[in-house]
């Protein structure tokens, strides 16, 4: 743990405010109470974000944490460009309550466009001081300095940062209203470069530390018996059938939670394969044959009308008036990590330590603190990188696991889950059901549009999903239904005359549900996108035209942004379908999508083949053409922007968790099959960088634009509109049967 | 009862003690050697993480009994595949294309990629998406690991 060198010690090593900065305030009460503050660090400190020892070497407390994107490369970048260091004297502290600030979930594609930009003006203000400090040493004018490698310099004079502040606190307060002057752009010579990764060597040569390789001096394994149905009452438990396995330290019954420590892994494998147990039977899942029918019929706890403008009733009733309409569906999906969620907790004084890649450690800690009645102050979470999640997977729930059974033997305890407690208990991204409607009068402009979106209620003010462990051993717990901002991207980019958007939020989802990136953003632009393009095709218009036609003409951006792809795929301008013959038919279609019509940027043209024998459908070819203002690092946002258009070509074409009344049956990947090598596409990209313009986020937003654009280039391809996502052979089939 | 078993480990011979002979190699790499390199990811052969080389040949560790690995036989991992400081051509390449997100399913790439290049001197596109079509990504880093192996491929 010596990366993760105690806050609370450089602190004490420190000792109270010696720079005599003019406007230096107290030291910070939760910086001073280190190890026993209960609160995250203050967002207001420049000292919550950011230190600098004797020898100059800065370390950065994020509380954003990589998951896998390369945002701690990006985010080292920030920093060092920020305080003209080099990038080797940055060091990033992620996701440890006791060091780090609470900087909010890292999710919503906002480390860099939020958390990046909260340690670019610490970093900012940082420098600033210094400089102040410096002039003040150097007895000259602070613009007479200059700076390089964290050196200060005034002709021959010169003074380094570990001089000036070595170990000290700034003791510097914050404005996110009001922040520091940052650097110019123009003087830029980290941020936009393609910086290699930091974490590259070591993940290539097997030195990395995943949260996997963690492990403690005297722990033991866990293991967690799972019910075979939601909701099933442990009834029996069997001791005597694992007697014979050497190395069992305890079996751990508490409510509905069945775990066995063992000495080893294997052992505790073994032995929660082998226990005989005695569960009640249930059934709390609906009919997955009925699956829409149960998300249409659940009850509304709640409307949310996103959009609205002039009267969408009236327009609809005109008469003269066409009316088209279509409904969609996006099937249930999981993470699908490719490492299983694994966590280390340690109970130790009445405190708790904890060990997972958990996105939000902040939360996890309030969680694990009402789970087992203990002041938050008392619990740690830290966070190791574990494997890629792609939003809230079963990390949490596996440090719920890993506490319980820790608390019981006293001793330290690593559960790893079974790839069959990753598919079966991650929570889930909800099935959603869209029903649109749209008026087109008699010169064919779009007049209204109306639609509706089925989709799980959010319990205010609450982001923390349920932890599986408290549920099952009934102790305390919030309970709350959390699927995140998943109304966004309901509301469309485009100004028809008369618009209402309007969100179902329901009271009941089969599965608890969380978010998977690009969050309800996917699902609700999948069906908007595919909606413009069905009214493009009545048209008779080309579909980048029809979009332009009704797209905000002020909005730039938006409008190059789309113009862009269409020049990078050398889009054949022309009404869909293609009215090709043949059993094998290729087509192109295109999506676009201002994310949460506040932020990025991204057009998608789509190049597909179908093989109308088989259903199969292949996609060779990918354009996108991305806006997400400042680029940090052009190669790392490539990497995103690509994994995004992989992993929901994947989803769109291959995905859906299969269950019965009692529970999900598709437990491996051979029954939930992802995208494998030889039917990857090839990803063309064209990167708009905007370095005077804020950064935005880049981990989702490509996303949202996949699913629509394969299926408004499959309709190009056959004429044939598929509105049930996963795209099975299967449902292509039967969609050209129709 | 505990039994000493002896494996032959990175050219190393090393002698560990486990409860069960039928347990399979992976946990003995990663639990009784401390070795990162091979990882768990499913236990069922299906996804690949826990790729390493026996005899040469790349296996799922997950999926081989340590009673079936005989002393002599050569276990190689990811941390094995470097010659001394100087990293395998496919390491390297990976490094150069940037050919990793997070990073969990890497180790397969690489030990089913440095299996493949051992015995397929210049091989298409088309013959490296094959060889590595029972390896799973899921942060979808898919081209970047292909580019990788061609290159690689290309400097061997």
């Amino acid at each position: 743990m010596n990366q993760l060198a105690s806050r609370r010690d450089m602190l004490k090593g420190g000792g109270a405010l010696v720079v005599a900065f003019s406007f230096s305030g107290p030291i910070p009460e939760a910086l001073a109470q280190g190890a026993a503050a209960s609160n995250a660090l203050p967002l207001t400190e420049v000292d919550s974000f950011l230190s600098i020892d004797p020898a100059g070497m800065c370390t950065v407390y994020s509380g954003k944490v990589d998951l896998g994107t390369g945002v701690r490369t990006a985010l080292t970048q920030i920093a060092a460009e920020e305080l003209d260091l080099p990038l080797s004297a940055v060091t990033l502290v992620q996701g440890d309550t006791l060091l780090t600030p609470d900087q909010g979930t890292t999710w919503g594609s906002l480390s860099i466009q939020v958390g990046g930009m909260q340690i670019r003006n610490a970093a900012a203000t940082a420098k600033d001081a210094l400089l102040e400090e410096a002039a003040k040493r150097l007895g000259v004018k602070k613009e007479d300095l200059t700076v390089a490698e964290g050196v200060v310099r005034a002709g021959a004079k010169r003074v380094s940062y570990g001089e000036l502040i070595g170990s000290k606190l700034f003791s510097l307060k914050l404005d996110p209203q009001k922040p520091a002057k940052a650097k110019d752009p123009k003087n830029y010579r980290i941020v936009g470069n393609s910086v290699q990764r930091l974490d590259i060597p070591d993940k290539v040569t097997g030195k990395f530390t995943y949260m996997q390789d963690f492990r403690l001096p005297d722990m033991l394994h866990g293991c967690v018996v799972r019910p075979p149905a939601f909701g099933a009452k442990l009834e029996s438990v069997d001791e005597t059938s694992i007697k014979e396995i050497p190395g069992i330290v305890k079996i751990v019954r508490e409510g509905n939670f069945l775990g066995i420590v063992a000495e080893n892994e294997w052992a505790a494998i073994k032995a929660a394969r082998q226990i005989k147990v005695g569960w009640s039977q249930a059934e709390t899942l609906p009919d997955p044959s009925k699956l829409w029918a149960y998300v249409r019929a659940s009850k509304v706890a709640k409307e949310e009308v996103t959009s609205s403008t002039g009267n969408v009733g009236a327009a609809l009733a005109e008469v003269g008036a066409k009316t088209i309409t279509a409904s969609y569906d996006f099937a249930v999906h999981t993470h699908g990590s490719i490492g299983p969620s694994c966590a280390v907790a340690e109970f130790k004084d009445g405190k708790l330590t904890s060990w997972s890649a958990s996105q939000a450690t902040h939360d996890l800690r309030k969680q694990l603190a009402t789970m087992f009645r203990l002041s938050p102050g008392d619990v740690r979470c830290i966070y190791v990188e574990g494997s890629g999640c792609y939003g809230r997977n079963g990390h949490e729930d596996a440090a719920a696991d890993a506490a319980l059974l820790a608390r019981a033997v006293g001793k330290p305890v690593r559960v790893q889950w079974s790839r069959a407690d990753e598919h079966g208990w991650d929570p889930k991204g909800p099935p959603t059901l869209i029903d649109i409607r749209a008026s087109v009068d008699g010169s064919g402009t779009v007049t209204a549009w109306d639609s509706e979106f089925f989709i799980p209620q959010q319990t205010a003010g609450s982001f923390q999903v349920p932890l599986v462990a408290a549920t099952l051993a009934g102790l305390p717990a919030d309970n709350v239904t959390a699927p995140a901002n998943i109304f966004q991207n309901s509301a469309i980019p485009y100004r028809f005359a008369n618009i209402r958007t309007v969100c179902h939020r329901l009271e009941t989802t089969p599965f608890r549900p969380s978010w998977i990136r690009t969050p309800g953003r996917m699902q609700n632009t999948y069906a908007n996108e595919c909606f413009i393009d069905e009214l493009a095709a009545a048209a008779g218009t080309d579909p980048i035209e029809f979009r332009l036609r009704y797209l905000d003409s002020g909005d730039k951006r938006g409008i190059e942004t789309l113009n862009r792809v269409a020049e990078l795929a050398k889009w054949d301008k022309r009404a869909s379908p293609k009215k090709s013959s043949g059993d094998m038919v290729a087509g192109r279609g295109v999506a676009y999508c201002k994310y949460e019509l506040s932020r990025t940027y991204i057009a998608a043209v789509a190049e597909v083949e179908v093989d109308r024998k088989t259903g199969v459908i292949r996609v060779p070819r990918f354009y996108i053409a991305h806006d997400c203002g400042q680029i940090i690092n052009p190669d790392g946002l490539r990497n995103q922007i690509e994994g995004n258009v992989m992993q929901t070509v994947s989803r769109t074409l291959l995905e859906e968790l299969k269950f019965d009344r009692s529970m999900v049956t598709s437990l491996d990947w051979e029954s939930y099959p992802i995208l494998r090598f030889p039917d990857i596409p090839e990803i063309v990209i064209e990167l708009i960088d905007r370095p005077t313009e804020r950064p935005w986020g880049a981990g989702e937003p490509t996303s949202a634009v996949v699913p629509s654009a394969i299926s408004n280039a499959v309709f190009d391809a056959t004429g044939v509109r598929l509105r049930s996502v996963p795209y099975t052979p299967d449902k292509v089939k039967e969609a050209l049967k129709a | 009862m505990p039994k000493p078993t002896q494996l032959n480990v990175n050219g190393k011979s090393v002698t560990i003690t486990v409860d069960d002979p039928d347990m399979p190699l992976l946990y003995a790499l990663r639990d009784n050697l401390g070795l990162h390199g091979p990882r768990f990811g499913c236990g069922l052969g299906q996804c690949g993480a826990c790729t390493v080389h026996v005899e040469g040949k790349a296996v799922r560790s997950c999926q081989i009994p340590l009673s079936s690995i005989a002393a002599k036989q050569k276990v190689v991992t990811l941390e094995g595949l470097a010659q001394g400081n100087k990293l395998h051509n496919v390491q390297r390449a990976f490094i150069v294309e940037q050919a990793v997100q997070c990073g969990y399913c890497i180790n397969g790439m690489i030990m089913e990629a440095a299996a493949f290049l051992a015995k397929n001197k210049k091989p298409s596109e088309a013959d490296i998406k094959q060889a590595l079509a029972n390896n799973l990504c899921r942060c979808g880093t898919h081209a970047r690991i292909v580019r990788a192996v061609k290159r690689a491929a290309a400097v061997a």
